[in-house]
């Protein structure tokens, strides 16, 4: 029987280490249960809608919960991403037809410093709130890797649309008006 | 009793002493903090986005780190400050050492612990399988078959036409 205690402790520490290294590789895996329940019709809760991210240029924070009963445009983007670029106008124009029927963008950087966000939001003339996702975790759980990525939340805070790369007019012009004519 | 120094002799010395301390000064500060620099930063963070040492990396949002590093620098940073401001500006994730918290631990727990334990294991097993080989040596081997007389002549003539 005492033969059997070394090379089970060998083994233990072996299954162990396999666990750990399973479970590491696992939390790097990306989420893409939202992407599955949009595309089945479904619309998933918001996650993490009550954490609250430091507003861009400016003193205090804003969460989603701040923004209940609006249907917003959440956009991610980072100033040294081209894509960006190129969507910023189109985000812009949307937001002045939007902000009158109780709607908004909100921009979201990710991977990106304050000092170059800043420059963005002034050379592309954004008026439309930006918040600071500096630890990434707000855009993970909405199981976002790059920028830019744009997710549609209805007034009752349920993701209804998502565009995990960039996006056109057509895009809102085809998703934006059911959801405007919702009541919260 | 020491004599003064003539006027022109002593301002002499004094302009001479500030000019000295004037160029030491930035040299001895500079001994004491290091002054950071580029390439010594980007070895030791991540490009955010790209999940690669800085260094190596080479998309927009490594260039856009950088032109952020050399900013820091020119404000005459410290390499410390740099990679606080960093960790501001990136989060936890630009460091290339992660911080010793939550799952994270495993990085700088599992490693020593492996080494520890593997010792152990040697300390344990080893001396187990020397007082085997040395009881193995001990015992006489067990004497073969006698060999036939035609069997005998055989290896005697192999051992004379070889040896």
């Amino acid at each position: 029987m005492r033969r059997f205690v070394l090379p089970g402790l060998v083994v233990c520490a072996a299954a162990a280490l396999l666990a750990l290294l399973v479970f590491g590789v696992a939390r790097q895996s990306t989420d893409t249960s939202i992407d599955v329940a949009v595309a089945k019709g479904r619309r998933p809760a918001t996650p993490d809608a009550s954490m609250a991210l430091p507003i861009l240029g400016a003193a205090g924070k804003e969460s989603l919960t701040d923004l209940r009963g609006k249907v917003v445009v959440l956009n991610v983007f980072a100033s040294w991403c081209d894509p960006c670029k190129a969507e910023a106008p189109v985000l812009e124009q949307a937001q002045r037809q939007i902000q009158r029927r109780n709607a908004t963008i909100l921009g979201v950087t990710y991977l990106d410093n304050s000092s170059d966000s800043e420059q963005f939001v002034r050379q592309q003339h954004i008026t439309y709130p930006v918040v600071r996702d500096v630890s990434g975790n707000f855009v993970r759980a909405f199981g976002t890797t790059g920028v830019p990525e744009t997710f549609v939340i209805d007034r009752r805070g349920r993701i209804a649309a998502l565009r995990r790369y960039q996006l056109n007019s057509q895009w809102l012009q085809q998703t934006l008006p059911k959801l405007l004519a919702e009541r919260s | 009793m020491r004599r003064p120094l003539p006027f022109p002799t002593a301002a002499l010395a004094t302009v001479a002493a500030v000019i000295a301390a004037a160029l030491l000064a930035p040299a001895l500060a500079g001994a004491a903090t290091p002054r950071a620099s580029l390439t010594d930063i980007e070895n030791d963070v991540i490009c955010v986005s790209c999940h690669e040492p800085l260094a190596l990396a080479q998309s927009p949002q490594a260039e856009s780190e950088r032109a952020f590093i050399r900013m820091l620098i020119a404000q005459g940073q410290t390499k410390a400050q740099i990679e606080q401001a960093l960790v501001a500006q990136y989060g936890l994730a630009v460091l290339g050492r992660p911080p010793a918290h939550g799952f994270n631990l495993t990085v700088y727990i599992l490693p020593p612990a492996l080494v520890i334990a593997g010792l152990a294991l040697l300390a344990f097993t080893l001396p187990k399988w020397r007082r085997r080989a040395r009881a193995a040596a001990a015992t006489p081997l067990p004497a073969g078959p006698r060999l036939d007389a035609a069997d005998a002549r055989r290896l005697d003539d192999d051992l004379r036409r070889h040896g």
